[in-house]
């Protein structure tokens, strides 16, 4: 039973902290995105929605490579341990939190920023506001780079390694008792994670329904 | 510029007769907008000053809303130089510049939270806090005549109640300019007119200085101290409204403010200022200074021209001008009838509804058309 706490507890808050850092990549790079017009917008445009149908496996390819002990990045000891399948995610969700952030903002009306500014906003008060008004969107945002990352399975596997007791997540955990033909702790796991699933989620869609007022 | 300059009457304070010499509180010179490699706007020179209200019209696209956005350094690329008090803003300064005026756009947008908080933003933009930011917003919502509506969310108001928060929003600033975007495009025409006394009467009450852009010329001359025309992106003229109206400086202003008898002549004599004008053989008398042989185009007001039926007897006018002709078209533009009468020249006469039906006109029928030499106005045209 510890066991299942730990796990749970490890796939929550991989997935949180993953989350959380794709959002502060993200909404900044997706507000630029939005906001500013430079010549090679369409592709920066066509690589982050590359990025959002980016295959995890993919993912988790290149950051294995990165941290294999013989990679470039080999001398930081990262492989197998819940730091690399924080990154992973990150890279995972990044792409969605972002393409989702620049369309949330970008549906906003453009002279609603002309009419901030002739208020008087400086560009980090315009920048409130319209985060603010899309706030909608940018909910929506975060619960799909979260929900990117918590069903997520192949790239936790291949750069946390299913360590019991140390990588092992609530996906990665059902893949080998499916593997071992145990159904039973399979499906247990996969109510928690569903349960959890849908508690982040509820209270995210919690705050965006009573974001539409006020 | 003069520095030494005693400063302007406060607020409320004993208002000078002419605007004119008043000095400007924000300026522009040299100014050039530049879209898609396309010059779309270029104005040598303009400025606004306290009590004073620049009305900018023209026709759809010609730079308009542009003016007012390059006033606030909103858009680039642009060139010219802006002045607030004289003093030179650089793109640096932008913001600084943008916390002196207060805009409004021809669409509300407003913030989606209550008619308060939307009120309250600009002040809380400049770090003003507490109950002076209530205060304040309490007295303009009040001012509009909205202040029942202060808990209400802002997207569920009526196009002219939007408006008035829009426009609250920005006389709350207290700023030193108002800058006025086509404000009352999105109010339905019942609201309208009572929305344009109100701001007539605060722009008064408050002495704001103030550049408001719009289509309409009733607007224009309803709010404006001073009429600014631009067409295709230049100032075409710049003038109290009556003069820009009854004097326009060329074809496409004279067009464009509703003067629709152009003539093209030339001057045949003048004695004591009173020209005489040689429009494809009919005489045109009219009040001016130019010299003879000058190819002149003459300008008529419909309003100015009294139609009568031929042959029946008018009461005695003092107009100079009489040329009989016969009813080309009449079509109907809201109180009036607009009348082309074919003299030989085609003359354009503006009759109410009322004395159309009773004079009996009628497409094909004979009639007179009289008018005054004053109300004739002459442009001079290249050699």
């Amino acid at each position: 039973m510890d066991d299942l706490v730990q796990i749970t507890l490890l796939s929550l808050g991989v997935s949180g902290v993953a989350t959380a850092i794709s959002l502060l990549i993200g909404l900044p790079l997706g507000t630029v995105l939005a906001l500013s017009v430079f010549r090679s917008r369409g592709l920066v445009l066509s690589v982050v929605n590359t990025g959002m149908a980016l295959p995890p496996v993919v993912a988790g390819l290149a950051i294995a490579l990165m941290l294999w002990r013989s990679g470039p990045l080999g001398d930081l000891n990262l492989i197998y341990t819940p730091t690399a399948i924080v990154i992973a995610e990150v890279v995972i969700a990044t792409p969605v939190i972002l393409g989702l952030a620049a369309a949330g903002i970008g549906q906003l009306d453009p002279r609603l920023q002309v009419q901030l500014q002739g208020l008087g906003a400086s560009r980090y008060q315009t920048v409130w506001w319209l985060w603010r008004e899309a706030r909608l969107s940018l909910l929506a945002a975060l619960m799909a780079g979260f929900g990117s990352v918590i069903s997520e399975v192949g790239a936790a596997m291949m750069v946390g390694g299913n360590i019991s007791g140390q990588t092992r997540v609530l996906t990665t955990a059902i893949v080998l008792d499916v593997s071992r033909g145990d159904f039973g702790t399979a499906i247990e796991l996969a109510g928690i994670l569903l349960a959890l699933a849908f508690m982040v989620n509820g209270v995210l869609t919690w705050a965006q329904q009573s974001g539409r007022r006020g | 510029m003069r520095p030494d300059q005693p400063l302007l009457p406060p607020a409320g304070g004993p208002v000078a007769p002419n605007a004119r010499t008043l000095q400007p509180v924000l300026e522009v010179r040299d100014l050039r907008v530049v879209r898609g490699g396309r010059q779309v706007l270029g104005i040598q020179h303009f400025a606004v000053a306290a009590q004073e209200t620049v009305a900018v019209v023209g026709p759809n696209g010609a730079g308009k809303s542009t003016l007012l956005l390059a006033l606030s350094l909103l858009i680039g690329p642009q060139e010219g130089s802006l002045f607030l008090h004289g003093k030179v803003v650089t793109p640096r300064l932008a913001l600084n510049l943008r916390r002196q005026i207060g805009l409004v756009l021809a669409a509300p947008m407003l913030l989606d939270t209550t008619v308060r908080q939307n009120v309250a933003a600009g002040l809380r933009f400049r770090g003003i806090r507490g109950q002076q930011v209530s205060t304040r917003v309490d007295e303009w919502l009040d001012r509009l005549g909205i202040l029942p509506l202060r808990d209400r969310h802002a997207r569920e108001l009526s196009s002219g109640e939007a408006q008035r928060v829009s426009l609250a929003r920005a006389f709350v600033l207290e700023p030193e300019v108002l800058l006025l975007d086509e404000p009352f495009a999105s109010v339905d025409a019942a609201a309208r007119s009572q929305l344009i006394d109100d701001t007539e009467r605060l722009l008064r009450e408050t002495s704001r200085a103030c550049v408001v852009v719009t289509h309409d010329l009733d607007e224009a001359s309803r709010l404006g101290t001073r009429m600014a025309v631009i067409i295709d992106g230049q100032l075409r003229q710049d003038d109290v409204p009556q003069s820009v109206l009854s004097a326009p400086c060329d074809e496409d202003v004279a067009a464009f403010v509703g003067v629709q008898t152009r003539l093209l002549g030339r001057v045949e004599s003048v004695q004591d200022g009173l020209a005489v004008v040689d429009v494809g053989g009919c005489r045109i008398e009219a009040l001016s200074t130019l010299s003879p042989g000058r190819q002149v185009m003459c300008c008529l007001r419909p309003e100015d021209v009294t139609l009568r039926l031929s042959g029946q007897a008018g009461p005695v006018t003092s107009a100079r001008n009489r040329l009989t002709g016969s009813i080309l078209r009449i079509v109907g533009k809201g109180p009036f009838v607009q009348v082309t009468v074919a003299c030989g020249p085609m003359i354009v006469a503006d009759v109410t509804r009322a004395s159309a039906t009773e004079m009996g006109l009628r497409e094909g029928e004979q009639v007179e058309a009289t008018f005054k030499a004053t109300a004739v106005h002459l442009i001079g045209l290249q050699q």
